[in-house]
This record gives C-alpha cells, structure tokens and sequence, in this order.
C-alpha cells in the first residue's frame, strides 16, 4: 500500500515537472517572455531592469534553472494586475474554489449513483429512457451557456435564485449545478454500463445462488464494483471539473481560482496565468492522489501490485 | 443527420442566405427582439445584437467559423495523435512508454489551460485556436490508435509484409494505416462535439478567434452582460451549440455501434 | 411417487424472445434425479444445458429469457410457482450450483472469508466459535491448504483450483439437497481438474446430496457419474446408467458422441467428429432434431418427433429406429 502510495506521488512529481517544463517552454517559444511578463506601458528602463532580474541574457538552459529554483521556492513572479506574488493570488482565491468544487462533487454522486443504478437495473423502461436523455443532453450543453441559461430562468425570469457572486446557501444552488451536470450525465452513462457488465457476471450470479437478498445483492456485489471505472476515469473527470470551474466561476463571477484564470486571460497577466495553470496541475494531482489511495481502499487488487 | 447538413449548408452558403453583413453596424437598429417578441418584425428574424447586427447572421457566419476551427484542429490534433499512436504502437519500447507517459500527463491535465496559455502568449487567432485544440485531442487518439496498432501487429499479414523485406516504414503506410482509419474516422466524429464545445467555450474565455468575426462562444459572452434585457443575444447561440452538439454526439455513437463496436467502453 | 427422487424436472421450456424471433434453448427437459445421485448432463456448446440449470435455479441471464411451461419439482415442491422470496430461501440451502469459471465467481473485491461469511449462519458461527473460526473450517473441509491464511485473501490471490475449491465450498457449505454443478471443471488444466473431481465425488458420498453434473466430457462422465443425460439442441434424447449408455448407445447423436472420444487403448484409430450443424433454435424442425446430421434418417424421422424407447433397464432414447413396432 505505501508501495503504491509513493509510486504514485513520484508519478505526480514527474507530470508536474512536465507541466512545468512546458509552461516554461510556452512562454519561450512562443513570445517574448519580458514582453509578456510587463505591462504594454513599460519603459525601456524597465524592460532592460526586468531582463536582468530575471537573467533574461544568460543561455535558455541557466533561465530554466532560475525558473524552477523560483518555483520549488514557491516563487512564480508577481501578477501585473494585483502587483502581488502571483501565488498569494491563488491562495487568496483557493478556498472559494473549494467551497464549489466538493458541492458539485456531491451533486454527482447523490444524482449518478442512484440513477445509474436505476437505468441499469431496469433498462429499456421508462426510467432508463429519461435519465438517458438527460444524461445526453447534460454531455452535450456547454456548460458557460448553461449557466446563462439557468440564470436566465431561475434569477431574470423567476427572481428566485441570486445570479452571481458568494453569499449564503443560495448562492451556491446554480453554480453547484451549472458545474455538476457534465458530472452528473458522464458518472450515470458510466456507472449505468458498468453496473449492466457487473450485472450479467459471474459473482453476481454467485451470489444470487447464495440466496441473498436483491438489496445485498446490488448495494453489496454489484456496487462497489460498478464504481471502479469510475475511479479509473477520474483523472479525466477531475480535468473537465477544472475547465468547468473557469467557465462556471466566469458566468456567476464567483471569485475563485477558475475566475481568476479568465481575468489573467483577458488582461494578459501572463505571469498570474503561468501561476495559476502550474498551481491548478499541483491541485489536481493531490485531489487525484486523495482518488488513487480510495480506489486502492476499494479494489485490493490495485493494493497490491 | 438533418441538423448536420443544416450547419454545413449554412457555413457553406451563409453570404447568400442573409442581406446583412456579420460585421457592419446598423446602431439604429440595435437590440430588437426576434420577430415573435412583441416589438420584433421579420426583418431580423432572430433580432440583433448591440451594434444592430443582425443575430440570425451572425449565427450562419458563426457556424462557418466553428465548422473551419473544428475540422483543422480535428485534422491537426487527430493527425498528431494518429502519427504517435501508429508509431508508439509499431515500434514499441522505449519510446513506446515515454510517448505513453506523455499521454497519461495529457489525460490528467486539462488541455483548455494550456489553450488559454497560447492565447496568451501567441495571441488569438485561428492558429493559436487550431493547435490549442488539437492539443485537447492527440493524446486520446493516441492512446486507442496504439491498442489498435498493438493488435493488428500480432496479425498474420504483417508478419508476411516483414518476411517479405518490406521496410519498417512501408509496413506502418501500407499495412497499418489502413487498417486503422475506420478507428481513426470513428474517433473523429465522437470527438466532433467535444470540439465544438472546446471552440466555443474559448471564445466564451476571449481566447478564441477575435472579434468582431463571430463565433458562437463569443456571441453568448457578448449577450451575458444583456441576459436580463436581450435574452436571445446569449441564449440563441447556446441553442445551436447544443444542438448541433447533440447531433453529432448521436451520430458519433451510432457509427462507433455500427462500424467499431468494441470502442463501446469508452 | 418415489420417496427418494430429489429433483425431478418435467416437461420444461425455456426460451429466449428476442426481436430476431424466439430461442427455443430448452425445449421439453425432463428427468429426474435421485437422492445421493450424480446425473451426468451431457451435450455439444449450445444445446442448452446451463439454461437448463439456470432455469432450476430461476436465476436466468436477462429479461428476454422466460420458463414458459414445465415443472420443477424439489422434494415435491414446485419451484416454479414459489415467491421470489420463498426462491431466497431455497437458493443455497436447498439447491446450490456451482458455475463453470472459477476466476470470475468471485467478488473480486471482497475478502474470501467475507464472501464465506453470507453462507454461514448466524447459529452455526455462535456454535463455532465465530464467522471467521466457522469460515476456515468450512474451507477445510475442502481441503484448501493454510485457510486461515486463505479467509484474509483476495480473489486474486488465489490459484484457479484454490478459487474453485472456495466457489465449491461455497455452494455446498448450507448442505443442498441438490447441486448442479455446470462444468465447473473446464477452465481448470487436468490434474487439477482430477484433485477436484475426487474431492466432489468424496464430499458427496459423505451425504445423500445429489449432483447434476453438466460436462461436454464423456470420460468426466465415466469418473463421476452414476447415470447420464444426453442433450441435443434443447431436448434429452437418451438417459440411462452410464454403463448401461456406454456399451450400448442407442440413439445416433449418442453414438457419435462416443465415437469421438479419444481411447487411450487404441490411439491409432480415427476419431470421428459429427458432421453438420445442429439446427437453429428459433426455427426447429417439426421432427428428429438430429435428422440432418443423422446417418440412418428415415421418412418418419423428417414427419415427427420420435417417442422414448426403453432400451434396457432404466435406459430409454428417442429414435424411430428403436420404435419394436
Ligand atoms: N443470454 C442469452 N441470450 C440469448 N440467447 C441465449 C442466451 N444464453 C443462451 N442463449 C441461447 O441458448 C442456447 C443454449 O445456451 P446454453 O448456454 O445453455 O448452452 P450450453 O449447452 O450450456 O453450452 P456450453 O457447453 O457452451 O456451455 C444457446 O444456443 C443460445 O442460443
Ligand atoms: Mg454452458
């Protein structure tokens, strides 16, 4: 267990490096890294002042080395915009993510599980056919317009719910499902159709044969078995709740991380998005850290390779 | 089927089937309601936008600029992917696991920041657009590209080409390549969807094509400020995103059941 | 009746009703099965024989598969008519069946003692001195090597034979009087597959269980079985005492079947293969299934379906040519 553990963090180090190194590399390749990181207004002083600084003149290889070094160090340069370390941006901004993200999280599994498992158990009925649908139409909806879509309802129309910003629970209700529903229709597609293989398999047949109760059966035997392509699709999930965060903290102006993203895109605050997509590679990884260890608790076979 | 004909016949035809231009401003006219709100009239059926552009227009261009961005960048990334996956798959070892690796790195971090990087640092515009796409898609093209490559290997008519002095090179064009192009063209139209969304979601970002070249994404950015007044300027664009969406995640389904069914899983 | 039949199986139908039309899978099956009995049920893949099973157990595949005629009588009872819930309590305690694929029989995600655990009741773990004490000595019992080791272990750990030996235990552990055990020897290689065969044979004979021993395999036939059950394409077209069926087949599929059994007293001889196709299941001929593959068919053959002919002491086989008439 600790094995795998450590196996899997050192292969979280590697991605992150090369995250790094490409971010790095974005920023050579395709611009001038000084005209990037100043404001358009910058003096020539400035410029040459910056160059320096961040020995700009030296080879690419010894920037690099300055470039990771700041990086260990928690250093990846000052945002135009707020005129603070880039990192104590995103740190300000975390928690507000992570207030939004677990909430989604939570929508998908409440709604997925029971309904996937109720697709399957009775496929091609009713049941199946409606939350097929709504799992198709949820895959196929952007979400950004979703938003608008439930603003547009929900706050212009009916004047129920608030349209934007943090607040109380309220203000929670249409982010948490503008950036739960891909989640909520990938998870149920998923679990419907591994939950329709754990059905037809032996063991299930097995136990069936024991004599056990159709409860036992599903919540016990099937269950936990359909959840495992889950996991195993989790890092694909996890990239898709980030994207949706962007869009999702755009439309309701939400300040956190994924708002904060677009504004260092519409301001061209390159060193705050550098910062950013590098810290957003180090979130994911231990979120799916916190996932690998789960799926090693649920599958022992994982446990023990 | 009849949807897609729709926006390709729309993409292709958009200057003769609208009198107004997708650019030019018509401030006197600005923000009227399609025809079937109360103060809208059929001379802009779907109503216009701020600048008095007519929204109908727009969204015809609009489906020009997806079409061209969706079908370069599935052509570039599904192209790299391709190449990768044939390779990584034929030649195996070393290479093989790093190329595998960087697949794995590419699953696990999303490819939307790296666009939003390039736009940044390229600027906006088609190429910047093409190749921050196609990086969303080579590595799952890959990926399933290899495994096919990995069993066609095992094959008997390959074993044959390589008895018979064929080159490494000459096996992979002629003996491998055309065996997976119905993988290849399946994945292409599963993946259409999701490129449309990707287009429209970086225009929605301001990383996509600048305007005033309209694009779907950036017309539903542009009405968000207006959704409590103008409701047809975000929401119409999101209605043919999602349709148009839909329409070819179906087809996409049904062709992958008719010619591949083992790509079911995914 | 006889007081000592366990299981006796009349007249069953079970078919499958897809769009294609309707899978006739079982189409007639009847037999009986004595107390402390092994039944051989034997036939080529697809004519029928796990859904026959599966029928007894009324656990079939999916929602397209229906019994529609038939009666299945354990003890007397009908299990047919039973509830779902009475089908509960019957299932493992009263008939039990061990499945072909030891490898994908078990949870992969639970301990084995865990799954060991569902078969053991709550009585029997007080008396033994808890579920995991009552656990390990149930795999003891078929002697599976270190099993206090072997309750803490996953699936995956084990071997094939090891994972066969659980399922065995597993089935058998409520004391069924009636087991069927669906070629639950196949997937494992042949010395193994020996331990295992002995190991049934010697956990029967301890108790009046009766075995339905489904195989495709004439010399596993031979090993285990007290008599034997010919199938083909959904129907039973000859039983009797093994010996009986041996030395003398009387119907032709019999006959061929035995053909191709390889002898190892005469391993230069030719080994017959049965020519043809056995007939589609959705569209079944009005009379002897077998008659196109049939060496001696006849007119009649092709008009109907031939009646049971007794042939010698409890040995009976449907085919014209043995009509005394
Ligand atoms: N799930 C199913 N759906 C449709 N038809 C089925 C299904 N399962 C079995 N059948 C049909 O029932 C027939 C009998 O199948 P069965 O599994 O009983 O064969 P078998 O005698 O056990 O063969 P084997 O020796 O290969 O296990 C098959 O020919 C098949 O056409
Ligand atoms: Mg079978």
């Amino acid at each position: 267990m600790q094995g795998y553990i450590v196996r899997r963090l050192f292969q979280g180090v590697v991605l992150l490096v090369i995250v790094t190194t490409i971010v790095f590399a974005v920023g050579r390749l395709t611009g001038n890294p000084v005209d990037l990181l100043l404001p358009e207004e910058a003096s020539e002083e400035e410029r040459q002042a910056m160059i320096e600084a961040l020995g700009l003149d030296g080879p690419v290889l010894e920037q690099f080395v300055v470039f990771i070094k700041g990086a260990v160090q928690g250093d990846l340069g000052v945002s135009i915009r707020y005129r603070q370390p880039a990192v104590d941006v995103f740190f300000s901004r975390l928690p507000n993510t992570l207030l939004l993200m677990p909430a989604a999280m939570l929508l998908a599994v409440f709604m997925a599980i029971p309904l996937g498992i109720l697709s399957a158990l009775r496929r091609g009925r009713l049941t199946d056919k409606v939350s097929g649908t709504i799992a198709v139409l949820g895959i196929a909806t952007p979400n950004f317009w979703l938003g608008i879509l439930l603003i547009y309802i929900f706050s212009v129309q009916l004047g129920w719910l608030p349209s934007s910003r943090m607040g109380d629970w309220s203000h929670y209700v249409l982010p948490t499902i503008t950036l739960g529903t891909f989640l909520v229709a990938g998870f149920m597609r998923l679990i419907r159709s591994s939950m329709l293989d754990v059905l037809d398999s032996e063991f299930v047949k097995l136990a069936r044969i024991k004599g056990l109760s159709e409860m036992r059966v599903v919540w016990k035997h099937c269950l936990r078995n359909a959840l495992i392509p889950v996991l195993t699709l989790w890092g694909v999930f996890m990239g898709g709740l980030v994207t949706g965060t962007i869009v999702t903290e755009t439309v309701y102006a939400w300040p956190g991380v994924g708002r904060l993203t677009y504004e260092a895109v519409i301001f061209r605050d390159y060193p705050l998005l550098q910062a950013v997509v590098i810290m957003d590679a180090v979130l994911i990884l231990a979120i799916n850290l916190v996932v690998d260890i789960l799926y090693a608790y649920v599958d022992p076979r994982i446990r023990f390779t | 089927m009849f949807i897609i004909g729709g926006m390709i016949f729309a993409a292709v035809f958009a200057p003769y089937l609208t009198p107004y231009s997708p650019i030019d401003q018509t401030l006197p006219d600005k923000l009227l309601p399609p025809f079937w709100e109360a103060k809208g009239s059929m001379k802009y059926i779907l109503g216009t936008d701020i600048f008095g552009r007519d929204v109908l227009t727009r969204l015809l261009y609009g489906a020009r600029v997806s079409l061209i961005v969706t079908g370069l960048s599935l052509l570039f990334g599904g192209g790299v992917g391709l190449l990768i996956g044939i390779t990584s798959g034929y030649i195996g070892g070393r290479l093989d696991s790093l190329l595998m690796r960087l697949v794995d790195a590419a699953f696990t971090f999303p490819a939307i920041l790296f666009a939003l990087l390039l736009a940044v640092t390229m600027g906006q515009g088609l190429d910047t657009l093409v190749i921050a796409i196609g990086l969303l898609l080579w590595a799952g093209f890959a990926r399933i590209i290899r495994g096919e490559v990995l069993a066609l290997k095992q094959r008997d008519f390959v074993a044959l080409a390589k008895v018979h002095g064929c080159s490494e090179l000459r096996i992979m064009v002629t003996h491998i390549l055309p065996n997976v192009m119905n993988t290849f063209m399946v994945l292409v139209t599963l993946n259409v969807g999701a490129v449309i969304v990707a287009e429209a979601s970086l225009s929605f970002l301001g990383a996509g094509i600048p305007p005033p070249t309209p694009s779907w994404g950036l017309m539903v950015a542009e009405g968000r400020g207006k959704i409590s007044s103008a409701w047809w300027l975000s929401l119409l664009p999101g209605i043919a995103i999602t349709l148009v969406v839909l329409t070819f995640n179906l087809f996409g389904d049904w062709l992958r059941d008719r010619l591949d069914p083992k790509l079911r899983q995914l | 009746m006889n007081g000592d039949i366990a299981l006796e199986v009349r007249d069953l139908h079970t078919h499958f009703f897809l769009r294609r039309g309707v899978v006739k899978a079982v189409d007639g099956v009847s037999f009986s099965l004595h107390r402390g009995e092994v039944l051989g049920l034997v036939g080529e893949s697809g004519c029928g024989k796990s859904v026959t099973a599966l029928s007894l157990l009324r656990l079939l595949p999916n929602e397209a598969a229906r019994t529609v005629q038939g009666q299945v009588l354990l003890d007397g009872e009908d299990l047919l008519v039973k509830s779902k819930r009475q089908m509960r309590q019957i299932r493992g305690r009263k008939i039990s069946m061990i499945l072909q694929d030891p490898q994908t029989s078990l949870n992969p995600l639970f301990t084995i003692g865990n799954q060991l655990s569902e078969v053991i009741s709550k009585i029997g773990a007080e008396r033994g001195g808890g579920v995991m004490q009552q656990a390990i000595e149930v795999l003891r019992k078929v002697k599976l090597s270190a099993p206090e080791q072997r309750v803490r272990q996953y699936p995956h750990e084990l071997s094939g034979g090891m994972k066969q030996r659980v399922v065995g235990a597993i089935a058998m552990n409520r004391g069924p009087r009636v087991l069927i055990a669906d070629e639950p020897t196949t997937a494992l290689d042949v010395t193994i597959q020996l331990q295992y065969l002995n190991l049934l044979k010697e956990l029967q004979e301890n108790t009046d269980m009766a075995i339905l021993f489904i195989t495709h395999d004439f010399g596993v036939v031979a090993r285990m079985c007290d008599r034997v059950a010919v199938m083909y394409a959904g129907r039973i077209v000859e039983t009797g005492p093994v010996r009986e069926v041996f030395n003398n087949p009387s119907h032709p599929y019999t006959q061929a079947l035995i053909a191709s059994v390889p002898k190892l007293k005469r391993p230069e001889a030719r080994l017959h293969t049965i020519e043809g196709q056995p007939p589609v299941l959705t569209d079944l001929p009005k009379g002897c299934r077998f008659e196109a593959r049939c060496p001696h068919a006849e007119a009649r053959c092709r008009a109907a379906y031939p009646d049971s002919f007794t042939v010698g002491a409890e040995h009976a086989a449907n085919c014209w040519r043995l009509d005394p008439a």
